[in-house]
């Protein structure tokens, strides 16, 4: 199981180059928003799932779908380390 | 239909006539009939043909009875009929049966003010030898297009295109990073700018008036519409008879042809009236086009056959997959000279060669009916968004975007955040540009694909946002919200891309004339007449159309949801063989260039190879892509002579 290090780095890495297609000057802080800083389009959420799904080998749920679980990198971190610690 | 070419020059220096003909044969494609030249110190003047109206007579330029005034016309006159008569009344003598003639003997009329009588679509250079004055006039929305640069001797070069003035010989192309820059805000440049250094774009309802000494601008016609509270006292049926009225009255005029007219049928509402109309009241034996796609998502035809099943029309249809969209994707850029942040051009340009194959030259389309009766989500979402901002806590009125965008219904999971991503700036209503803001800072997200070298040279958003704001008409603040929305959509996306990257230019490639009954300048003033609540009525979008013409459609054309016409992306340039675009996608020709945040476009092409990108993603590949065209084509390897000739010469070129 990664630790909250691996996943964070992991997760940062994600967002810089798949989400920012690598331009580290606007790379956001942990607990800024991706919909409020325009990083995320409205079609873009299910590259994040698709990412958590692969990377973490875990299935997110219709109802876990809200931005409380998946709008930052700091919630994005808390919800996998549910996630995985729950299974 | 033609090209026009040209150049002038204050003093009465000899003309060489060989730049000129360069010029003008780059633009054979737009007129493979014929050519023809005036050349006199100081001016020359080069036309190519299409015959459509005075098969026999009409060539060009032309001249009055005494040759003081000589015109090159690109475009159509439909009221040339009623303007000669009142002419011939005054004593001028016509020599030929064209429209283009009525041009120089109502400028001598006239003068200036002769394009305040023409309904048409139209891109004149007219010489008054006299004066010694060149007048360069384009159409109220900029249906035809018109090119000038001025190079350092102060020889002023014109044309329909940009490969004309490419083509004298005194220019060379280089990349605007500032326009690269606005095309990944706004979709489009903003006039006069160009992709092209040193090359301006003459805005639509303009006239550029070039004398010794003296340059001016004249802008004769603006969109206008009345005070937010000061609509006319109208009931619904009366707008409705007139939009009737004066619809069919365009129809009559744009049919005026000496060659056989056919339509397009994209199986949505407004070119199905299109259709009707002309099939009931003129054309009998009407012959009608469709594009299909191999790919579900974006094909209409089952509305399309259904309309024609209605009509009985001799229908032909082109089918369009993602590897003839790549395959296309490098004429594409090649007329229509502009990056794009889509591909929905290519198969357009696939349509007019089966139009041209058909032995049709021209076409009426249904553009421009979104615009004036409102018919695009941009509109119902700024209302609904107004709406929800009255009451920004209400659960109810954001659920009301689930009927402006499929994917919100279709995928209810995710609901939470399309509604916090419709959220941003919400209560920003006073924003002069609420209705667009959300859609350009989302697209601006995309200049992540390019260099940070080459991204450095682009505008900011301040100088971006007044380049724009210094174009548009200070008067729109009085207006109602959805007319200040329509009018932006108007003088960006309607005149900047829509007429001339996916109508002119995607026509014209292979000499097909496109005419759009809706932009009859007669039908816009009174559409912005019209109140409101009458052209969105609750959300149901172009309402006062939808029932003027209901009795001549299907009912289930008549009530169908618009949907937006869009073709297939990434998949196009990662499906084929080798393909032009594929090669300068690849790391090698990317470095050359510079332009690319390589790293980045090689994984959105893998990933849209595999799962698929976003839908801002799509549209960084659709610009990266036809930035890379662009410059291969008319930096690096341009060939004046023509396009099939460029055609053929560019397809060996080794990366």
């Amino acid at each position: 199981m990664k630790n909250e290090h691996q996943l964070r780095s992991e997760i940062r890495q994600f967002v810089l180059d798949d989400l920012l297609l690598g331009d580290t000057a606007s790379m956001l802080d942990d607990d800024e928003s991706f919909l409020e800083t325009g990083t995320l389009d409205s079609s873009s959420v299910l590259e994040v799932v698709m990412f958590l799904e692969h990377n973490f080998q875990l299935t997110v749920q219709d109802r876990e779908l809200v931005p409380e679980n998946l709008d930052s990198v700091n919630r994005l971190v808390q919800f996998v380390m549910l996630k995985t610690h729950a299974a | 239909m033609c090209g026009v070419a040209g150049f002038w020059h204050f003093d009465k220096r000899p003309m060489d006539g060989t730049p000129l003909r360069r010029m003008t044969r780059a633009l054979a494609h737009r007129g493979p009939d014929a050519e023809g030249y005036y050349e006199a110190p100081g001016i020359g003047l080069g036309h190519r043909r299409l015959s459509i109206i005075d098969l026999s007579t009409g060539s060009q330029p032309l001249c009055n009875e005494d040759g003081s005034v000589w015109v090159a016309f690109n475009g159509e006159i439909f009221n040339y009929v009623e303007l000669r008569a009142d002419l011939e009344n005054r004593r001028h003598v016509f020599r030929t049966r064209s429209d283009t003639e009525t041009l120089v003997h109502l400028y001598e009329e006239k003068g200036l003010d002769f394009v305040d009588e023409l309904n048409g679509q139209f891109a004149i250079a007219l010489w008054d030898a006299t004066r010694r004055r060149l007048v360069l006039a384009r159409d109220r929305v900029g249906i035809r297009p018109m090119f000038h640069a001025t190079l350092c001797d102060g020889t002023v070069l014109f044309g329909s295109e940009m490969k004309a003035l490419l083509a004298h010989g005194g220019l060379r192309a280089e990349i605007d990073p500032a326009a690269v820059g606005q095309i990944a805000t706004f979709w489009v440049t903003v006039p006069p700018r160009t992709p092209f250094k040193g090359i301006e774009e003459l805005a639509p309802g303009r006239m550029l008036v070039l004398e010794e000494g003296r340059r001016t601008l004249h802008q004769y016609w603006r969109h206008e519409f009345p005070g937010e509270h000061e609509y006319e006292e109208k009931s619904l049926e009366a707008w409705q008879d007139e939009v009737r009225t004066l619809l069919h009255d365009a129809v009559r005029l744009q049919l005026r042809s000496d060659v056989p007219v056919a339509t397009y049928l994209s199986g949505g509402l407004d070119s199905s009236i299109l259709t009707a109309l002309v099939k009931h009241h003129h054309i009998n034996d009407l012959r009608t086009f469709s594009v299909g796609f191999a790919d579900a998502r974006f094909d209409e035809r089952e509305f399309q056959r259904q309309m024609v099943r209605h009509l009985q029309t001799d229908h032909h249809e082109v089918e369009v997959d993602e590897a003839d969209i790549g395959r296309a994707f490098e004429d594409v850029v090649w007329f229509a000279e502009r990056p794009m942040t889509r591909t929905a051009p290519a198969p357009l340009l696939r349509l007019s060669g089966l139009v041209r194959d058909s032995g049709i030259k021209v076409v009426l389309t249904g553009e421009g009916a979104d615009e004036i009766f409102g018919g695009y989500n941009i509109f119902r979402e700024d209302k609904v968004r107004r709406f929800w901002a009255r009451h920004p806590d209400s659960a109810w009125r954001p659920a009301l975007l689930s009927r402006l965008y499929g994917y919100i219904g279709r995928d209810p999971k995710a609901e939470a955040f399309w509604r916090l991503f419709f959220r941003r700036g919400l209560e920003n209503t006073s924003d002069p540009y609420y209705s667009h803001r959300r859609r350009w800072d989302n697209t601006s997200q995309l200049k992540r694909v390019f260099a940070p070298d080459f991204r450095a040279q682009m505008q900011d958003e301040d100088a971006i946002i007044g380049e724009l704001e210094a174009y548009l008409d200070p008067g729109r603040a009085k207006w109602h919200p959805m007319c200040r929305a329509q009018y932006l959509e108007m003088s960006l996306f309607m005149s900047c891309y829509l007429l001339n990257s996916q109508g002119d230019r995607m026509m014209m490639g292979n000499s097909v004339e496109g005419r759009v009954p809706f932009l009859d300048h007669r039908l816009i003033e009174l559409a912005a007449r019209i109140p409101p609540k009458f052209k969105l009525r609750v959300l149901e979008e172009k309402f006062i159309l939808r029932r003027a013409f209901a009795d001549i459609l299907t009912d289930a054309i008549a009530s169908r949801p618009k949907q937006p016409y869009r073709a297939p992306i990434s998949s196009s340039f990662s499906v084929g063989d080798d393909t032009l675009v594929q090669r300068l996608l690849r790391r090698e020709a990317l470095q050359r260039s510079g332009f690319a945040n390589a790293p980045a476009v090689e994984k959105l092409l893998a990933k849209g190879a595999t799962n698929g990108v976003s839908e801002r993603n799509e549209m960084a590949l659709a610009t990266m892509a036809s930035l890379q065209l662009l410059q291969h084509l008319f930096v690096d390897n341009f060939q004046p002579s023509g396009s099939e000739i460029a055609h053929e010469e560019r397809t060996p070129v080794a990366l």
